[in-house]
C-alpha cells in the first residue's frame, strides 16, 4: 500500500513483483479488493460520500421514519436505502457505522499486532522461562473462544469504572479485542524467529558484536513479518466481526454513535414490524466487508507462499 | 499412558487453578463486596462485622483456599442485582444451555459428514462446488446475522416456525426439558441451526480434507485392487480413518459450541446460561461472571480430557509411539 508513493525505481520493481503478477492472475482477489478499497473510500470519506449526515438531529423529520428502499412503493429517492425509526437515512448511517467499525478494527489490529510480535520475539529469542512462561499464556487464552475473553475484559472494565464515559468505552473495546488477537502473532512469530535465530546471518551479526536487541529489530523482525502480514489482514476481518458482536450484544460501541454492530442491534428490534431494511443492509455491509477481506488474506497467504509457487 | 493421563490430570488442575485465581482477583479487587452489599451509608462497625465474617480480614492464602473450596461446592455467593444465590441461576439455565448445544452438535455431525464425504467423493461436480461455496460463506457469516436472517425468513415472512424462547418446557426433577413437547422443538429448530452452521462448515471441510488425503494412500489402492465395491472402499476403509481427527475437532467444538451459545441465546431469547452471562456482564454482577468463567473452564477442561482419552482409544498408532517416546 505504501510502496506506490515511494520513489519511481521503487514502483517499477513492485510493478514487476511475483506479488503484483499473482494479483493480476487472481480475479478472485481483484474484485475483493476492489469491493474493499470501496468500502474504505466510503468509510473514510463518510461525511462527503453520505447524502445526509445521521448526526444532525436538525435535518432528520419524523415524517421520513421508516421509510423502505426507494425501489419499494412507497420509498424516496431522498433515502436509497429507505430510513430508520427515527428518520435516519440508512445509506448514511451505513457509511458511518462502517468508519466506526473499521476504525475500531484496524485500532486493535494494530494494538495486538504489537504486542504479539514483540512478545513472540521476546519469546522466540530468549527462549527458557520467558518462552515457556509467554507461551503457557498463550495456551490458557487459546483454549477459551476469544469472544469469551473479550467479554470478560468488557464487563471487569464496567465494574471497575462504573461511571465510565462513553469514550472510555471505546478504548476499553479495542483493548478487548486486542487482547484476544496478539496470540496468533505471539506464535507465528515466535515460530519463524526460532527458525531464523540459527541461520547464518544471524551469526554473524552475532560475532561482529551487534547488541541482542538490534539483531531482534533490525535483522530478524523483517524475515519473519511475512506471515504476519498475512495474519494482519485476516484478523481485520475477524476484529471487525468481533466488535460487530459485541456491538449487537450491547457491550460494544455506544448507541449514540453507532457501529455496524450497534445498527444491526437496533433495527433487529423493527424485523418483526416488516421494516427488514433497517437491520439487513448493515448486515450485508459487514459481510460484504468481512468477506472481500479475508479473500484478499487468503490470496496473499498463498501469494507470499513461496512453497505453492 | 498412566504417565500421560496423570500429566493431563495436572494440566487440567493447574488450569482451573488459573481460572479459579482470575475468578478470585475479580472478586476480590472488582468493586468492594462489603460496599455492594451493605450499601454506600453502612457505620464502620457494621463494615468492620461484615468483613469479618466473609473473612476479608484473613491472610491472601487463606482467602483464596477458602475462594477455591466454596466453588469446588458451587458456592459462588448472591448475585449482585438479582440477589439469588449463583448456583441456583446457573442450575436453572443449565438445561437450557445443554439442550441448544447438543441440538447444534448433532445438525453439524449428522449434515456435515455425509455433506464433506460427498464433496470429497465428487470433486469439481456443481453440486460439490455450491456446498464448498456455501461452507465458506458459513464460516464468514457472524453467528448473530445468521440467526436474525433466519428469523427474518422463517418466522416474520414464512412464519412457520417461532424466534424466541423455548416453548413449553416438562420439569424432570431439577431439570427442565424442552425435548417432550413438540413446541419445544419447534422453539429449538431455529435457535440450534443457527449455533450449528459454524461448525457444520468446519466438519464438512475437515472430512472432505481427511478423505481427500486417505484417498490417495496406498491401502485404498489396494482394497480397489482387491476387487471391493466403490462403497466397501469409501465407508468401510476410507470414512473411517478420517474419522479420528472430526472425533478431535467435534469434541473441542462441544466446548466452544456453549460459549457461541452466548449469540445464539440473545439473538433467540433462549433462556439460558449465555442470556444470564451476557446481562451479568452488561450489569457488571461479578459474582455470576466468576461462576460463569469457572463452569465454562471446567467443561472446556473436562471436554479436553475425555478428547484426549478417546484419541487414545480410537488410534492404536498412538499408544506405541507416546510409551517410546517415553510420555
Amino acid at each position: 500500500m505504501s510502496t506506490p508513493a515511494a520513489a519511481p525505481g521503487r514502483l517499477a520493481r513492485w510493478l514487476d513483483s511475483d506479488v503484483w503478477h499473482s494479483f493480476r492472475q487472481s480475479p478472485m482477489a481483484m474484485l475483493a479488493a476492489v469491493i474493499a478499497a470501496l468500502c474504505v473510500f466510503c468509510s473514510v470519506f463518510a461525511p462527503w460520500v453520505s447524502p445526509h449526515n445521521p448526526f444532525d438531529l436538525a435535518t432528520l423529520n419524523l415524517s421520513d421514519a421508516r421509510l423502505p428502499p426507494a425501489w419499494m412503493e412507497g420509498g424516496s429517492r431522498t433515502f436509497l436505502l429507505g430510513t430508520d425509526d427515527q428518520g435516519r437515512d440508512i445509506l448514511s448511517a451505513l457509511f458511518y457505522g462502517a468508519r466506526l467499525s473499521l476504525a475500531v478494527g484496524l485500532a486493535s489490529v494494530l494494538l495486538s499486532l504489537v504486542v504479539g510480535v514483540s512478545l513472540g520475539l521476546l519469546s522466540g529469542f530468549a527462549g527458557g522461562a520467558v518462552d515457556a512462561f509467554i507461551m503457557r499464556v498463550c495456551d490458557v487464552m487459546l483454549s477459551f473462544p476469544s469472544i469469551l475473553v473479550a467479554l470478560l475484559i468488557n464487563g471487569v472494565a464496567r465494574a471497575m469504572f462504573p461511571q465510565a464515559p462513553e469514550s472510555l468505552a471505546l478504548g476499553v473495546l479495542i483493548l478487548a479485542i486486542a487482547l484476544t488477537g496478539w496470540v496468533q502473532y505471539a506464535r507465528t512469530v515466535r515460530g519463524s524467529t526460532l527458525v531464523e535465530r540459527h541461520k547464518e546471518y544471524v551469526q554473524a551479526a552475532r560475532v561482529i558484536g551487534v547488541a541482542p536487541l538490534r539483531i531482534m529489530l533490525r535483522h530478524v523482525l523483517p524475515n519473519v513479518l511475512g506471515p504476519v502480514l498475512v495474519l494482519a489482514t485476516i484478523q481485520v476481518a475477524a476484529a471487525i466481526i468481533t466488535e460487530a458482536t459485541l456491538s449487537f450484544l450491547g457491550v460494544g460501541v455506544p448507541p449514540t454513535s453507532p457501529s455496524l454492530g450497534t445498527l444491526i442491534r437496533v433495527g433487529n428490534d423493527f424485523l418483526f414490524s416488516g421494516e427488514w431494511w433497517i437491520t439487513i443492509f448493515p448486515g450485508a455491509m459487514l459481510v460484504l466487508i468481512a468477506l472481500s477481506v479475508n479473500l484478499l488474506g487468503d490470496w496473499l497467504r498463498d501469494a507470499l507462499n513461496p512453497r505453492l509457487r | 499412558m498412566l504417565v500421560f493421563i496423570l500429566r493431563r490430570l495436572v494440566q487440567a488442575v493447574i488450569v482451573m487453578l488459573t481460572v479459579a485465581f482470575i475468578a478470585f482477583m475479580l472478586f476480590q479487587y472488582v468493586g468492594d463486596p462489603v460496599t455492594s452489599l451493605l450499601g454506600q451509608d453502612a457505620t464502620q462497625q457494621q463494615r468492620e462485622e461484615l468483613r469479618r465474617d466473609l473473612g476479608l480480614d484473613q491472610p491472601f492464602p487463606v482467602q483464596f483456599a477458602r475462594f477455591v473450596g466454596n466453588a469446588v461446592r458451587g458456592e459462588f455467593g448472591l448475585s449482585l442485582r438479582q440477589g439469588r444465590k449463583v448456583s441456583t441461576l446457573i442450575a436453572e439455565r443449565f438445561p437450557a444451555t445443554l439442550e441448544l448445544a447438543l441440538g447444534a452438535a448433532v445438525i453439524a455431525l449428522l449434515a456435515g459428514i455425509p455433506l464433506g464425504v460427498y464433496s470429497a467423493l465428487r470433486r469439481g461436480s456443481f453440486g460439490s462446488q455450491l456446498v464448498m461455496t456455501l461452507s465458506l460463506l458459513g464460516v464468514s457469516l457472524p453467528t448473530f446475522l445468521i440467526g436474525i436472517l433466519l428469523i427474518l425468513v422463517f418466522s416474520v415472512t414464512l412464519g412457520w416456525l417461532p424466534s424466541f424462547g423455548r416453548g413449553d418446557t416438562v420439569a424432570l426433577g431439577r431439570w427442565s426439558t424442552g425435548l417432550l413437547t413438540v413446541d419445544g422443538w419447534a422453539h429449538l429448530v431455529l435457535p440450534a441451526i443457527t449455533l450449528s452452521v459454524f461448525q457444520l462448515a468446519l466438519i464438512l471441510r475437515l472430512v472432505r480434507a481427511e478423505m481427500l488425503e486417505v484417498l490417495r494412500t496406498d491401502y485404498v489402492k489396494f482394497a480397489r485392487a482387491r476387487g471391493l465395491s466403490n462403497r466397501a472402499v469409501y465407508f468401510g476403509h476410507a470414512l473411517k480413518n478420517t474419522l479420528v481427527p472430526v472425533i478431535t475437532i467435534t469434541g473441542l467444538q462441544l466446548g466452544s459450541l456453549i460459549a457461541f451459545a452466548i449469540i445464539t441465546e440473545t439473538v433467540f431469547q433462549w433462556p439460558g446460561m449465555g442470556f444470564l452471562f451476557i446481562n451479568a456482564v452488561q450489569f457488571a454482577d461479578i459474582p455470576v461472571m466468576a461462576a460463569y468463567l469457572c463452569l465454562i473452564a471446567l467443561i472446556f477442561v473436562i471436554v479436553n480430557l475425555v478428547v484426549d482419552l478417546l484419541y487414545f482409544a480410537v488410534d492404536p498408532r498412538l499408544r506405541i509411539e507416546k510409551s517410546t517416546a517415553g510420555h
